[in-house]
């Protein structure tokens, strides 16, 4: 079956049985593989996409479910060389252990910043409730999104600054 | 993982999936979210040669109030449930339970009523819809089907759909006193199904109960309806006593297994500590709210 979706910003498509959940199809046929397999039993989160701006698990959705829809992946994140908030955050307040996790973690949390642009501790630990770290490395996951936060409040207060400090990560 | 092959079917209306089911439904699967359907697939529990996505049906995604009911349309999803001032206002049980069912990613996919006709015991929404007198409603060919939620469940993932209708809605009767509910689950973690879960709700004329509804999630062989308990609560003021009654009623008639959450006298147990738990909070929130 042909499918095609908005995928970071761009149009893609692809022939693929209806059987190929959507994970497969972003890893194989785009072969955007930030996007990660952890239990694929709708378990662990690491395979989070948003799709139209909502976070949801791409191993328990079918491919050809999503024909017409936006999805963000974690490569979908940066514009260019400039990191979004949220990757600085993970960065600066050292978010991440072995990583794996890391893709999921990022995307739950900029959805809930969207909604929520200033979280208390609570309020995140219930948005990445569907996400593990198996490093246990929740913490300083915590503490990132916060940084983040505060990084996106900064901006919306001057947003002439934003670039240089976005660009500060490198 | 891959589920085993099948053809699939989004229809864009309602005649149209009615149409596939009237053919071929004995060989098909309909599909709302996927939240429970998709794992199943994956581990072959279920192999349909037909999966029939109703994701695409217009109009379905609605929660309103029609005479004397809400009614939540078969695409309503866990989120939508979670951010609706409508059900928080009338039905506060269902916006304080969603909170425990899946996870805030599932929640955004799964539906009400595709997890109703899931029929898993374990499932959540199924014992809340019990303690509400919710109704289904489903539709095929030959017209539309208004099936009380008592009774709708025949046994573990079964229910009296027939393999050519599809669920659109279910309605669950508004209340037309002060009423409260409450939903305790035991869990081990976000995500996990419960050890044991109790919904409870109550509708008062002044200080005794005019109706009460008591649902049960993960004791048996679907989720259950503790009628004797219920039946004890009618028309009576709720006092410690009559509260333990009840609690001691459902208790006996929950029917656990031994499993690795715990062992089927400690389940009992927990639905008895539950139930006089949630009868508690359910009188204190109806004496509260006025309806």
């Amino acid at each position: 079956m042909k499918v095609t979706m908005r995928v970071n910003g761009a149009e893609r498509s692809g022939d693929v049985e209806p059987r190929v959940l959507l994970v497969d199809f972003l890893r194989t046929n785009l072969t955007l593989t930030g996007t990660h397999v952890g239990c694929d039993t709708t378990s662990c989160g690491a395979c989070t996409v948003l799709l139209d701006g909502e976070p949801v698990k791409s191993c328990t959705l079918l491919a050809v479910q999503i024909e017409g829809r936006d999805i963000k992946t974690v490569e979908g994140l940066a514009q260019g060389a400039t990191l979004a908030p949220i990757q600085i955050g993970f960065h600066e307040e050292h978010g991440l252990q072995c990583g794996f996790c890391t893709p999921g973690m990022m995307l739950v949390s900029e959805a809930l910043l969207k909604r929520n642009p200033n979280p208390t501790d609570d309020e995140i630990r219930w948005a990445i409730s569907g996400n593990i770290c198996r490093c246990t490395g929740y913490m300083n996951i915590v503490k990132a999104v916060k940084h983040a936060a505060e990084l996106q409040s900064q901006a919306a207060k001057a947003p002439a600054k934003q670039a240089a400090m976005a660009g500060g990560g490198e | 993982m891959f589920p085993a092959a099948f053809d699939y079917r989004s229809p864009s209306t309602l005649e149209e999936a009615l149409g596939v089911l009237a053919e071929r439904g004995d060989d098909a699967k309909v599909m709302a979210g996927g939240q429970s359907l998709i794992p199943l697939l994956k581990l072959r529990f279920s192999q349909p040669q037909l999966i029939l996505d109703i994701g695409r049906l217009p109009g379905m995604a609605e929660i309103k109030r029609e005479d004397g009911h809400i009614r939540i349309g078969a695409l309503v999803r866990h989120v939508d449930v979670e951010r609706s001032s409508e059900l928080a206002k009338h039905l506060p049980l269902m916006v304080e339970a969603v909170h425990w069912i899946a996870d805030p990613l599932v929640r955004n996919r799964g539906t009400v009523v595709g997890s109703v006709c899931h029929a898993d015991p374990s499932g959540d929404w199924g014992s809340i819809m019990l303690a509400l007198n919710a109704e289904l409603v489903a539709q095929s060919k030959s017209g539309e089907r208004v099936i009380p939620i008592d009774g709708f469940f025949q046994g573990p993932f079964t229910t009296t759909l027939r393999p050519d209708e599809v669920a659109t809605a279910i309605r669950i009767p508004l209340p037309t006193g002060p009423s409260g509910g409450s939903y305790h689950k035991l869990e081990r973690k976000v995500g996990d199904f419960a050890t044991v879960a109790v919904s409870v709700q109550i509708e008062l004329d002044g200080r005794k109960v005019k109706k009460a509804g008591i649902g049960m999630t993960s004791v048996g062989a679907t989720n259950l309806k503790a009628k004797q308990a219920e039946a004890g609560l009618a028309g009576r003021e709720l006092t410690d006593d009559v509260i333990a009654e009840a609690a001691r009623r459902a208790a006996a008639f929950a029917e656990p297994k031994d499993d690795i959450r715990g062992t089927a006298a400690y389940k009992k147990d927990v639905v008895r500590v539950f139930v006089q738990r949630g009868l508690k909070a359910a009188l204190a929130r109806a004496q509260e709210v006025k309806a």
